[in-house]
């Protein structure tokens, strides 16, 4: 059996070093936009203060991208180093997005980049307005093809076990690419990174009309910021990716654990806004629900019903025991390929040969397999439900609070009185981290709440690492921490000096 | 269109161009990195020649990302078993190349001369190091990496990074050192004038004589090495794995392909004549034609190795036939074709805005301009 510590040193790398990806790429989704806007703004107006505004996010903007590209590199290659099995068992698949994603999007992001800071005297407006659009518009295809590769590991849709290779084959791209999972993922995503990018603008604005700095700057940057930002945070609240949960059966065990829906109900079913939950009696202790909210808003109907907990788990039962009869045929294969009987075994339970590989958790031999043990793999298929259930809380309590005050900063600078409103404008720089909690708790319920899978019904997360140890890992995890908790300092230093000195470090040495 | 085998085959090319595509663009900049601190006597020297590659080296980096990604989607074998098998190897590249992209942005942010001489050195590294590595891994192709390979197609390895650094190994990574080196000073002769371009000029012909050297010596070695040949395989026009052959071993092995096609012996030709040529070249003024031609021998570089390798692309040492060849690495027909068709239409408009972006930024970066552009370059 795989080492169950070293599932888990891997499990944490990975989400040690995604998460603090994640920190930039946001901001570099959003505030590529915001600076397209703002140059844009420029082009058509003329005006000095906006040309000046393009290059001082632009600042801003490439300080943080360093590190988004930075930590992208090890995301490329952490699949190889320590997702070996993974890497082979699907990369007929999931490897095509993500060589995709280089060569039509980063290779043109990466390019634009060095245009836009260096081409201003080279280009001419127009060209200039038309690399920054460019590297908007990359960045934000950048996200479209990792996310599509994301949401195949959800929905594993288009693609088959071929027993020769002992891996999954790709039958369809074209279902890859319009899995349902990826177009609400993406829309999501990226609504989230706009939102993070105009919040970073509105908190850093509102400080310097806080200390009474570069108001006509501040003041215009808001304006730009709270438009896009207000249309940002409705989008991402309401077209949440929520929608995409109801698309395939595991993606229905996501939203069991993140709804505490242990049972299933009449449709439509009610939220519960508010639980305590009881992982071992599989109830809530006590809760505040709201009747009819959640089967509206997750299945936009009236009459189709959303299983609860214990009913998936007791389905899997079955395809569990049947996943195991499917595993025993490849095995038997293995030995003589052409075992007819082993061959129309396999094919009868080949769509459940991932929950019998889950068994392997527990047992390597499989053809003793007991009850406990498929009891066991079963239980497993839905992940543990309060931190799901608070993550996905807490960020829908935040996109909330996002849309009011976008709606609230919109109406005050279109009053042109936001410098007045000093309460707001504490609160609104107090805001700054929020959008990053959020898009933290986003991931940790799309991740987390796939486990135990890495990819979802086909391969289980703890037979999907590479042959090193528990003490590499944890070596490297250690390493990892050192490295970017050092870039990670040195990054906030030069962003907070160079957002505090304003756009004067357009015109002025920074010691 | 393609049939399987010939699918696999014309891979076999991509992953090369790729390859190829990486060590002439973000070679260079690597190269550059490296000659950082010794070219640049002065802050301003040093700015200098970080912003011949300050647009670029960023869209050029992604050939690396590339040629990862392709080689998970082309390969996923490799890509699994080279990455996980070479744990440490692959986190110390991984290390190293973290100091670039914040050490390019950061450096000239703050103006302070130690500020800037820590990222000028942690350039180096962050460009000096992967050089080295490269080269060492492929050394280590050669040798065999300790891997094999169980019924699930799980792989487990039994060797350490300290075996990695075999003389062989380092050898090659001297050669890929100084072959990104001149890469990149051929570069920067073209880029730079006056003291700082002569400066580059020295050590492009010691880098060249030390890597001319070094590579006769690794074609020497490979003829006493042992080196592999497919005796048997199953039919590589349907789906295989990699337990499906049969291997054998024989000393000089790794110059068969040679022997039994003397045309191929244009590739390691095109090293000696291109790193030659450039060195004349570049007394003569002809800079521009002198990076051309040391990109040509970069090619050749790459060449004959993956020539020499042939079919293996990674060798086991620990059980020659479970060795991954092109035949057996590949996926499956369906992906080779779709990712056939995303190379040839986004390769081509990759180079084109590439070349559009050195066509604006072109000319000389001299001491002045850096003067005169201050608060916005590097």
């Amino acid at each position: 059996m795989i080492d169950a510590g070293l599932v888990d040193a891997s499990r944490l790398q990975f989400a040690v070093t995604a998460l603090f990806h994640f920190i930039f790429v946001p901001l570099t989704l959003g505030l590529s936009f915001i600076l397209v806007a703002m140059e844009l703004t420029y082009v058509m107006s003329g005006k000095q203060i906006y040309k000046d505004m393009t290059k001082f996010w632009g600042k801003l903007f490439g300080i943080n991208f360093a590190l988004g590209v930075t930590t992208g590199i090890t995301m490329e290659f952490q699949f190889g180093t320590n997702w070996a099995y993974y890497s082979h068992y699907v990369g007929d698949i999931f490897g095509a997005p993500l060589a995709i994603e280089g060569l039509m999007a980063f290779f043109l992001e990466s390019t634009m980049i060095g245009l836009f800071f260096f081409g201003w005297d080279r280009l001419s407006k127009g060209k200039h307005l038309l690399v920054t659009t460019l590297l908007a518009v990359a960045s934000n295809l950048s996200a479209v093809l990792i996310l599509i590769a994301n949401a195949w590991m959800q929905n594993p849709v288009g693609s088959v076990f071929n027993p020769t290779t002992m891996r999954m084959e790709l039958l369809s791209f074209s279902e890859i690419l319009f899995n349902p999972v990826a177009q609400s993922k993406f829309v999501h995503t990226v609504s989230a990174g706009y939102v993070t990018g105009s919040v970073f603008v509105l908190a850093i604005s509102s400080w310097y009309l806080l200390k009474g700095k570069h108001i006509d700057f501040a003041k215009r940057s808001i304006r730009i910021a709270s438009a896009f930002g207000l249309a940002s945070a409705l989008s991402v609240v309401v077209l949440g990716d929520e929608s995409g949960y109801v698309v395939g059966e595991h993606q229905q065990a996501k939203l069991a654990a993140m709804e505490g829906m242990w049972e299933t109900e009449p449709a439509p079913a009610s939220f519960n806004l508010i639980a305590i939950t009881n992982e071992a009696k599989q109830q809530n202790d006590f809760v505040i629900r709201i009747p009819y909210a959640m089967g509206l808003i997750a299945t936009r109907s009236t009459d189709t019903v959303l299983p609860g907990i214990k009913e998936i788990r007791a389905k899997n039962e079955v395809r569990v025991a049947n996943g195991v009869q499917a595993v025993l045929a490849l095995e038997a294969m293995k030995k003589n390929p052409n075992d007819m009987l082993a061959q129309a075994k396999l094919k009868e339970h080949q769509k459940d040969l991932g929950y019998g590989l889950l068994t392997k958790k527990y047992t390597d031999d499989l053809s003793s397999v007991t009850p406990e043990v498929i009891r066991q793999a079963a239980h497993d298929t839905v992940p543990m439900v309060a931190p799901m259930f608070w993550s996905f809380r807490i960020m829908v309590a935040l996109g909330f609070t996002f849309i009011a005050v976008f709606a609230y900063a919109f109406w005050a600078s279109s009053k042109n009185i936001i410098h007045e409103k000093k309460r707001f404008l504490k609160f609104a720089l107090l805001l700054l981290p929020a959008p990053w909690i959020a898009t933290s708790l986003g991931w940790i319920v799309a991740e987390y709440g796939r486990q135990p899978w890495t990819v979802t019904g086909i391969l289980p997360t703890h037979l999907s690492v590479s042959s090193v140890s528990a003490g590499e890992v944890w070596a490297s995890l250690a390493g990892f921490v050192v490295f970017y908790t050092g870039l990670f300092i040195v990054e906030l230093y030069l962003m907070i000096k160079y957002a505090r000195l304003g756009p004067t470090v357009l015109t002025e040495q920074v010691h | 269109m393609f049939d399987y085998m010939t699918l696999k085959l014309i891979w076999w090319l991509l992953i090369g161009v790729l390859l190829i595509g990486f060590a002439i663009m973000d070679g260079h900049d690597m190269g550059v990195g490296t000659l950082l601190p010794f070219v640049g006597k002065t802050d301003v020297e040093r700015r200098v020649v970080i912003n011949t590659i300050a647009p670029h080296w960023d869209g050029n980096q992604v050939w690396f990302i590339t040629a990862g990604g392709a080689i998970f989607a082309a390969w996923p074998f490799v890509y699994a078993i080279a990455f996980s098998g070479l744990y440490w190897a692959m986190l110390l590249l991984l290390a190293a190349l973290f100091f670039r992209p914040v050490g390019f942005e950061y450096r000239s942010k703050i103006n302070s001369p130690r500020w800037r001489n820590n990222w000028d050195w942690l350039i180096f590294v962050g460009s000096s190091v992967p050089a080295l590595l490269f080269g060492v891994a492929f050394g280590n192709l050669f040798l065999g990496v300790p891997f094999k390979i169980d019924d699930t197609m799980r792989a487990f390895f039994t060797g350490n990074f300290f075996q990695l650094l075999h003389p062989f190994a380092l050898l090659v990574g001297v050669v890929s050192l100084t072959l990104l080196m001149l890469q990149g000073g051929s570069y920067l002769v073209h880029r730079t004038e006056g003291a700082l371009q002569a400066r580059v000029k020295k050590i492009n012909q010691v880098a060249g004589a030390i890597n001319i050297v070094c590579f006769t010596l690794a074609g020497v070695w490979l003829t006493q090495m042992n080196g592999m040949s497919v005796v048997k395989m199953a039919d590589p026009n349907v789906s295989m794995n990699p337990l499906m052959k049969e291997v054998a071993v024989t000393s000089g092995g790794w110059l068969a392909n040679y022997f039994a096609h003397p045309v191929l012996w244009v590739f390691p030709a095109l090293v000696y004549v291109g790193v030659f040529l450039t060195l004349v070249l570049q007394s003569k003024r002809r800079t521009l034609t002198g990076f051309a031609v040391m990109s040509l021998a970069v090619l050749g570089m790459i060449m004959t190795a993956g020539v020499a390798l042939f079919p293996f692309v990674l060798p086991s040492s620990e059980n020659p036939a479970m060795s991954l060849t092109l035949w057996d690495v590949a996926s499956s027909k369906y992906t080779l074709n779709v990712m056939l068709w995303v190379v040839i239409i986004f390769v081509p408009t990759i180079l084109m805005y590439t070349s559009w972006a050195y066509r604006v930024m072109r000319g000389k970066v001299t001491v002045e301009y850096v003067k005169a552009n201050d608060k916005s370059l590097y």
